[in-house]
């Protein structure tokens, strides 16, 4: 897994609440066996017209927003458990969503792929939201070590919340499976011990 | 302080908890399907590790297959080749695989119970969100991503941190032509798509109760669409009755063993919950959804909400409905009874029974899909194929099929479908597709009207 430290970049805003799974990455592009190239289908529907031209109106298609951070509405990945939305999202090229609501499959599929989904309140949302719609030069800073986001241009300084565990998984780059191999002994002797089923 | 039903299965798949961290879960059964598992079996042989305990996996194939002419080759490349690749991993890695053709073949969250793999007190994981089905039997099953379907296959374990708990129970005695999965559309539009984000969800209460397994699957099923990581029922004599004589169902002496301990797996009185809600039963109508998330819907008379929101407005542009507007008469272009939410032979019945006698109308495409083989040759034993014939449905086979646009079955963009499936999303049946989620007996009536239909006009 990728490492995630710090990051200071801008931010692309897409105010749309219970944005699903099915609009980060819609099922018929599915059907790769690898984990690669999902970014050209994020947000495919919304992304292109029928014949595959660009839908100007789309904030990714508008060239004024970039930067490695995506803003999105609350309850940001409802839906199915695909991970291929965690992939097709880092694969873009973004390594943070901010949102102030998270479907929880989502969280742990985006955790699992150092990719950092940073909770924030309704109101620096929208006004973090409100900043880079109008002011699309505005900079963002994510320090994981210190769990603090920053929007300079509008004195935004807050702590966000996250799990010390999967903090120092993104921090060092590791993943889940190293430590539960890691500890197969102590499965092995669970299996045995267990008293039913 | 007593245990909830979920503590107490969730507590003894603790290996280990880790100081600040999630908890190691160990999982009893493993269910892959073709989709979400290459890029794990891949995982595994980047590191070069065995899958750790074989026979704990179970993988079939379902989203990707066609619903008609099953024994001749995938037609489309993609599709073809991941169920070759699973096929192939599950060769590599000695997983038993219930392929096309296969007998026990089906959507993974029908072919488990009806296997009598799916047992109370079980942990239960599969890289799809709509493992809580199989929370119907009093077990803790949950969706996961590859990364912790490589985790699974790697140690039999993942990490989770424990969610909080809620209880939702529905009490008295359901009014006529209301069936389970009209409870479940109302607690969502009651609860919102996301009101169960972080708990894992009990469902009580006599209505419950009163509930077939069948029935008590498609209301844990849409657990997720609440946003909840899964639903579950504590197990009771319908339960034993429905896994009893099953293939993997303990046999004997050994199966009264089981049931002993099975009947310990209900919430002590005086255990609580984080939140509970009641709903009444005689309150909840045949419901519809008029947006794109399961969180809203409406019982069949009422009208869409008129108020200003957003993502109302989004969603009803895409819809082309408007605020405040009832949705009865509007013509439908298809209707599509399937999906691991109303596939099981209850579903195909309560269908059938509705359609008997009369015709399908002329505008409506209708697409009855069965869950599993088993369910399609029960269909077929029943004449139930041949009733559907004679109203000018046809069954197909079985699979996934329109309930998600991967397959062969889309809805056109910009058609209507009154669908038993479990997501409205945009998009989710094929692009631009416009759907309406329902219950068997109300699809069952659009597909006789072509438009939508309140059910008890027929009853
Ligand atoms: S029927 Fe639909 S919801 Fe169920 S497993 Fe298949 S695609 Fe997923």
């Amino acid at each position: 897994m990728e490492k995630f430290t710090y990051l200071r970049t801008n931010g692309v805003p897409l105010a749309v609440e219970d944005i699903d799974t099915d609009q980060i990455i819609p099922a018929r592009f599915l059907k790769a066996t690898t984990r690669e190239g999902f970014g050209d289908n994020l947000f495919r529907d919304w992304r292109y017209n029928a014949d595959n031209s660009l839908k100007q109106d789309f904030v990714l298609n508008n060239p004024t927003y970039s930067g490695k951070v995506l803003v999105a509405g609350r309850n940001f990945g409802c839906g199915s458990s695909r991970e291929h939305a965690a992939w097709a999202i880092h694969d873009y090229g973004f390594k943070v969503v901010i949102s102030s609501f998270f479907a929880d499959i989502f969280k742990n599929n985006a955790l699992n792929n150092g990719l950092l989904p940073l909770i924030v309140e309704e109101n620096v949302l929208q006004q973090i939201l409100q900043q880079i719609q109008s002011h699309p030069e505005t900079e963002l800073i994510v320090d994981l070590e210190q769990q603090l986001l920053e929007v300079p241009s509008i004195d935004i300084l807050v702590k966000f919340d996250i799990n010390p565990y999967k903090k120092t998984c993104l921090i060092n780059g590791y993943d889940d499976i190293d430590y539960l191999l890691s500890i197969k002994e102590e499965i092995v002797k669970y299996e045995t011990q267990r008293t039913t089923v | 302080m007593g245990k909830t039903l979920f503590d107490k299965v969730w507590d003894n798949h603790v290996v280990q908890s880790i100081p600040n961290g999630p908890q190691v879960v160990y999982i009893d059964k493993h269910f892959i399907h073709e989709v979400t598992t290459p890029q794990a079996f891949d995982g595994l042989r980047k590191r070069g590790i065995a899958v750790f305990r074989t026979e704990n996996t179970v993988a079939t194939v379902d989203h990707n297959i066609p619903t008609k002419d099953q024994h001749l080759p995938i037609k489309e490349a993609l599709s073809r080749h991941q169920v070759e690749t699973l096929i192939k991993n599950c060769h590599d890695f000695g997983i038993e695989l219930y392929g096309l053709g296969h007998p026990s073949q089906g959507i993974v969250h029908v072919i488990g119970p009806q296997l009598g793999i799916t047992q109370p007190g079980m942990t239960i994981v599969c890289g799809d969100s709509h493992t809580s089905t199989h929370g119907a039997f009093g077990a803790v099953a949950f969706g996961i991503g590859t990364s912790e379907v490589e985790q699974v296959l790697a140690t039999q374990c993942i990490l989770q941190t424990k969610p909080k708990k809620m209880r939702i129970n529905v009490e008295g005695e359901l009014s006529k032509g209301v069936v389970s999965k009209d409870i479940i559309l109302y607690i969502i539009s009651k609860i919102s798509a996301s009101g169960g984000t972080g708990y894992f969800v009990e469902f009580a209460g006599s209505a419950i109760r009163s509930l077939s397994m069948e029935a008590r699957m498609s209301i844990c099923n849409m657990s997720i669409e609440m946003g909840a990581r899964g639903g579950l029922i504590a197990p009771d004599q319908t339960t034993y009755d429905y896994i009893k004589g099953r293939d993997f169902a303990p046999k004997g002496e050994d199966f009264d063993k089981a049931i002993q301990y099975w009947t310990s797996l209900c919430t002590d009185d005086d255990a609580t919950f984080d939140l509970e809600y009641y709903y009444d039963a005689a309150d909840i109508g045949p419901m519809v959804t008029y947006g794109t998330n399961p969180g809203m819907g409406i019982k069949i008379d009422d009208n869409i909400p008129d108020k200003e929101d957003a993502g109302l407005e989004k969603s009803l542009a895409y819809m082309n409905f408007q605020k405040g507007e009832s949705l009865i008469g509007k013509p439908i272009d298809y209707v599509f009874l399937g999906s691991c939410t109303n596939s099981r032979i209850e579903d195909l019945r309560l269908f059938a029974n509705l359609i008997k006698g009369r015709k399908k109308a002329e505008n409506v495409t209708v697409w009855v899909v069965p869950g599993s083989k088993q369910v399609e040759d029960m269909a077929k034993r029943e004449g139930i194929d041949k009733i559907l014939e004679e109203a000018g449905i046809e069954l197909r086979q079985s699979g996934c099929s329109a309930c998600l646009g991967m397959n062969e079955d889309k809805i056109p963009a910009g058609k209507y479908c009154v669908s038993t499936s479990n997501r409205n999303f945009e998009g989710r049946q094929g692009p631009g597709a416009r759907t309406i989620l329902a219950s068997p007996l109300t699809a069952a009536a659009v597909a006789i009207t072509g438009k939508i239909t309140d059910v008890r006009d027929f009853l």
